[in-house]
């Protein structure tokens, strides 16, 4: 996982890049730096996403449709969409399977985003205390300040006693 | 994972560039504007009609409620992403409806979300008046 912050900070201690790459690119990890609009107009309704966990091209048709958001309207006065779609492209995921556009630029139809979900069962995702595997936060407890690690996990409510014990395996 | 190799001048310029977190508004009260929509609409605010407005799902997928709750005093839930909101009723969530920018967005996009249109003044006046008797 920090195959590319490492190369990038040998790169550009060398003086090969300048630092800025290292900003540039996305790691699914929150930038230190966040917009308060970005907090205040899009985690309104949904957690703070990374900008790392999609790539650019996607976030650029997200931008450009929000009036049309994934079954909603979160329609915003154009300076704000253009200042948030400029940072949301220039800190995209470009780190491996993040560049690929997920299906409906999805963050939870990407292969990475599935291959760690691989062993949630469907029924989990249907819960009423999770609802959508877009609320990250029913189990990533750090989710809201963007720390996605399993070792920040919460058990949601109304597992089975089958899913408790494979939430310990 | 995190990236921790931001130099001080990069980080000072980052800061600058989005500014100080912004403070709200609070350059309305729901008072302001019930007053402002019953005048748009030519009659005052109705509690009772914006009660029956705000939990009918109105041949649509959702209510206000969906996500506001019934009564929406307490803290209300995304219906899609779960997401928690902060209660809508001003006796319950002293910051609601104190940012006239912000009241002006939340109708366009949830009424357009329920009704898939816009409301109009009258059904404005009759949520706010409705809202503003939740004690």
């Amino acid at each position: 996982m920090n195959a590319f912050p490492i190369r990038a900070l040998l790169a550009a201690s060398l003086g090969l890049v300048p630092m800025v790459a290292a900003l540039a690119d996305g790691g699914r990890a929150m930038p230190i730096r966040v917009p308060p609009a970005y907090t205040q107009e899009c985690a309104s309704c949904h957690v703070a996403y990374p900008p790392g966990m999609l790539p650019a091209r996607s976030w650029q048709r997200v931008m450009s449709g929000l009036e049309r958001h994934y079954g909603a309207d979160a329609s915003l006065d154009a300076t704000t969409v253009q200042q948030l779609d400029a940072w949301l492209q220039a800190r995209a995921g470009t780190y491996k399977r993040v560049s690929e556009e997920p299906p409906q630029d999805r963050i939870t139809r990407s292969a990475w985003f599935e291959r760690k979900h691989r062993k949630v069962e469907p029924t989990v995702w249907q819960l009423p205390s999770v609802k959508s595997a877009a609320n990250c936060a029913s189990c990533h407890a750090g989710a809201d300040q963007g720390r996605f690690d399993d070792d920040k996990l919460r058990m949601p409510d109304g597992l089975t006693p089958r899913q408790l014990r494979a939430w310990v395996d | 994972m995190n990236f921790r190799i931001l130099s001080p001048a990069l980080l000072v310029a980052a800061v600058t560039a989005f500014g100080p977190v912004p403070a709200r508004a609070a350059d309305t009260t729901i008072a302001q504007q019930l007053a402002h929509w019953s005048a748009q609409a030519g009659a005052p605010g109705n509690a009772a009609r914006g009660q029956s407005f705000f939990g009918n799902k109105h041949a649509g997928e959702w209510s206000c409620a969906s996500c506001h709750g019934t009564p929406p005093t307490g803290t209300g839930k995304h219906a899609s992403t779960g997401k928690a909101i902060d209660p809508l009723a001003p006796a319950f969530n002293p910051r609601a409806f104190t940012d006239a920018a912000r009241v002006e967005k939340w109708f366009r996009r949830n009424c357009k979300d329920v009704l898939a249109r816009e409301c109009s003044a009258a059904e404005k006046a009759d949520v706010l008046a409705y809202l503003a008797g939740l004690k």
